[in-house]
């Protein structure tokens, strides 16, 4: 058992150090647990790589989509989106061909299991592709994510994603890292209604507001913003400040 | 007076024997149908008269076996829709005459079965019938859940009546015109359906093969997967449990038995304990329940207890017979060419290799071997290309409750590089089956649209 944790097996097969380990009670004790807590830490690690390779074929290893393609980042999302999403797929909410197919025979605290994993990790991120916007494009799709627009009713992404936009816990995802075909399909799934939440939807209702402009606009300027090292999700949304529009009751992400 | 004018038929002899005979089929086949439309039906309860006619007393013993019985007819599948409340009703079921939607089973007096009688219930399991004598559409299981004994109908029936009434009423039947008329239905059975011998009594739940036989041409309903179908969409006796594709799906549901020559039994050499283990677990070392065989371990088989299990598999493996050929499957006369050969070497290596490992040889309890592995061998290669396109895990189980998963390919290889690695394992390690073609991946690429 000892073996499976390498550096504790090389040192116990020196006799020397097994003898003073066995002089000194404490201190092999203490060297027993690092080794079991290095032990399970490590077969838990590899175990869910391995049990997830089916995801990360498309969402990139560690759940580290690249920005130059489709598929969205999962590493560092709130678990309780990730969670959330996993059941929309597999209840027929959210449409996937290949999510749906794959969710099908998995039970729900597996899929919790999963989005927990991929909660977890925080790889570091490469940074964003060179930017076609115009400036004219980042400056609008900046007011919107920051300010958001008062005349349109809109409130500001970061007002319930985060002041970092990196999501915030139980279930509000980051919205960094993403590639702008996936935004740009999101915003257009919200739109038609093809992507849809627990009512009160508050998704649906500011993606109905944003003109095919103003969506362009946000996905541009989300796009081209570089995902900061660690990517977690904030523990609470940041507290409104003057001249900010209220928050909108939501129901999937209370 | 005058004599009546008679009716003169236009034409020569000949053709006015034609017509007069035509004009007599048809008024039979209108006479034939007319009576299977209108024929009075016995009112429901006396339509088995050596039987109690009442349903039994709801006990929690009777109520607990009913949830058991609900589980391994898998009834919460197809009449649960997604993210919908249980067993409401609302799944659409693709079949090659239209889309049908499981109704809803739940007692609500509007929507569901909440005005049924235990008779009914019987009677729409036995003879494929509704309380009012129309027939129901074979997509319900009829064709096998007639041999369902009436007390586990009963049973059954009190579980079902147990639930919370949910209002659900699931969208229109789909079928084409004219498959869904009631003239069409009750002509179907009339043509395919005859109801089994009446059962009182189910065999007891010790291990025994009657067990298994009961619950697999019953409840279990695997025919209706495994089983082929005549051009009417019905099962058809001589292919019994003897491999087919899906309805609606590329997916190939396995011979079960050795129905003919062409159809390779995929439980050769499996020992009890090996097929109760892929029913209760999903899994053993041979096989991973995937595709739609994955569902029904997921939400039914799974929940066999250990001596239904084990009389399951002892039924199913009393039906297996010596393989004419055993030691050599299916040998390739088409060798694949070399260059496509050496590709599919490569992409193995590339794409398959860390989990299946180099020599084919899998990982014990995670991947599956793909040397002597009979999914990668048999002849219908649909399941393979399906997997390979797009992945799959294997069931949740209690005793396996974090399967591991195969990727979907679908984005990243070409239909040629499918075929070429596919090629690749059915060849190697001693796996000696027929190589395929970048037709056939492109075939099951185009086949498969998944609802």
């Amino acid at each position: 058992m000892l073996a499976w944790c390498d550096p504790l097996s090389f040192f116990l097969t020196k006799g020397s150090l097994l003898r003073i380990a066995l002089r000194h009670g404490v201190a092999y004790c203490a060297l027993l647990l690092a080794a079991l807590s290095c032990q399970s830490a490590f077969a838990i690690d590899t175990a869910m790589a391995e049990r997830t390779q089916a995801c990360t074929a498309c969402h990139g290893p560690q759940g580290r989509a690249g920005p130059d393609g489709y598929y969205p980042r999962l590493a560092g999302k709130p678990a309780g989106y990730l969670y959330n999403q996993l059941r929309n797929f597999k209840d027929g909410r959210r449409h996937y061909t290949l999510m749906e197919g794959l969710l099908a025979p998995l039970s729900d605290d597996y899929l919790r299991e999963m989005a927990e994993y991929f909660a977890s990790l925080a790889p570091p991120y490469p940074r964003p592709l060179p930017s076609t916007a115009s400036p004219t494009e980042l400056a609008r799709g900046r007011t919107l994510v920051v300010n958001g627009d008062t005349t349109l009713n809109l409130p500001a992404c970061v007002q319930c994603h985060g002041q970092a936009l990196t999501g915030v816990v139980p279930a509000t995802p980051g919205l960094l890292g993403l590639s702008r075909d996936y935004l740009n399909a999101q915003l257009g799934g919200w739109q038609t209604g093809q992507r849809h939440a627990k009512a009160p939807d508050c998704m649906a209702d500011i993606a109905r507001k944003l003109s095919p402009q103003d969506a362009n606009a946000v996905a541009l300027w989300l796009t081209a913003q570089p995902v900061p090292d660690p990517a977690h999700a904030a523990a609470d949304r940041p507290p409104r400040t003057p001249g900010q529009l209220p928050l909108p009751l939501c129901g999937s992400a209370p | 007076m005058h004599k009546p004018r008679q009716i003169r038929l236009p034409g020569k002899p000949l053709t006015r024997w034609i017509v007069a005979l035509t004009l007599l089929v048809a008024l039979t086949v209108t006479a034939v149908v007319g009576w299977l439309v209108w024929a009075p039906t016995p009112p429901s309860g006396t339509a088995d008269v050596t039987l109690p006619t009442s349903g039994q007393p709801a006990t929690q013993d009777l109520l607990q076996r009913g949830a058991y019985l609900a589980r391994l007819g898998n009834c919460a599948q197809c009449h649960t829709a997604p993210g919908g409340a249980p067993y409401a009703g609302g799944r659409g079921i693709a079949t090659p005459f239209g889309t049908v939607y499981g109704g809803n089973l739940t007692p609500d007096l509007e929507t569901g079965l909440g005005r049924w009688s235990a008779d009914d219930f019987w009677r729409a399991l036995h003879r494929g019938q509704s309380p009012k004598g129309r027939a129901l559409i074979p997509v319900f299981p009829y064709t096998s859940f007639t041999h369902l004994a009436r007390e586990d109908s009963d049973a059954l029936y009190a579980h079902l009546q147990s639930l919370p009434a949910v209002s659900h009423a699931p969208p229109a039947q789909g079928l084409t015109w004219p498959y869904g008329t009631p003239w069409a239905l009750k002509v179907w059975q009339a043509v395919n359906f005859t109801p089994a011998p009446v059962v009182q009594k189910a065999p007891t739940m010790a291990m025994s093969v009657e067990r298994g036989r009961y619950l697999v041409q019953g409840l279990g309903h695997c025919n209706e997967c495994h089983g082929g179908r005549n051009i009417w969409g019905a099962p058809v006796a001589k292919q019994q449990l003897g491999g087919a594709v899906m309805p609606g799906l590329p997916w190939y549901a396995p011979p079960l038995q050795r129905t003919d020559s062409v159809h390779q039994a995929v439980l050769d050499g499996w020992s009890d304990d090996d097929l109760a283990s892929f029913l209760t677990q999903g899994r053993n070392d041979l096989a991973v329940a995937s595709g739609p065989m994955a569902d029904v371990v997921h939400h039914s088989t799974q929940y066999l207890q250990a001596q239904d299990a084990q009389s399951v598999a002892r039924y199913l493996l009393s039906l297996q017979t010596p393989s004419p050929n055993p030691t050599a499957p299916h040998a390739s006369k088409l060798p694949p060419p070399s260059a496509a050969k050496t590709a599919g070497a490569h992409i193995y290596e590339t794409q398959c290799a860390q989990c299946h490992g180099k020599q084919g040889e899998g990982k014990a309890d995670a991947f599956p071997a793909l040397a002597g592995n009979r999914a990668v061998t048999t002849d219908n290669t649909n399941n393979l290309i399906l997997m390979v396109l797009y992945g799959g895990y294997g069931p949740s189980t209690a005793t396996v409750p974090r399967p591991h998963g195969m990727p979907p390919f679908l984005l990243t290889l070409t239909n040629a590089e499918i075929a070429a690695v596919i090629s690749h394992v059915r060849t190697t390690w001693g796996n000696r089956a027929a190589p395929i073609f970048e037709f056939d991946v492109h075939t099951i690429r185009n086949l498969h649209s998944p609802a």
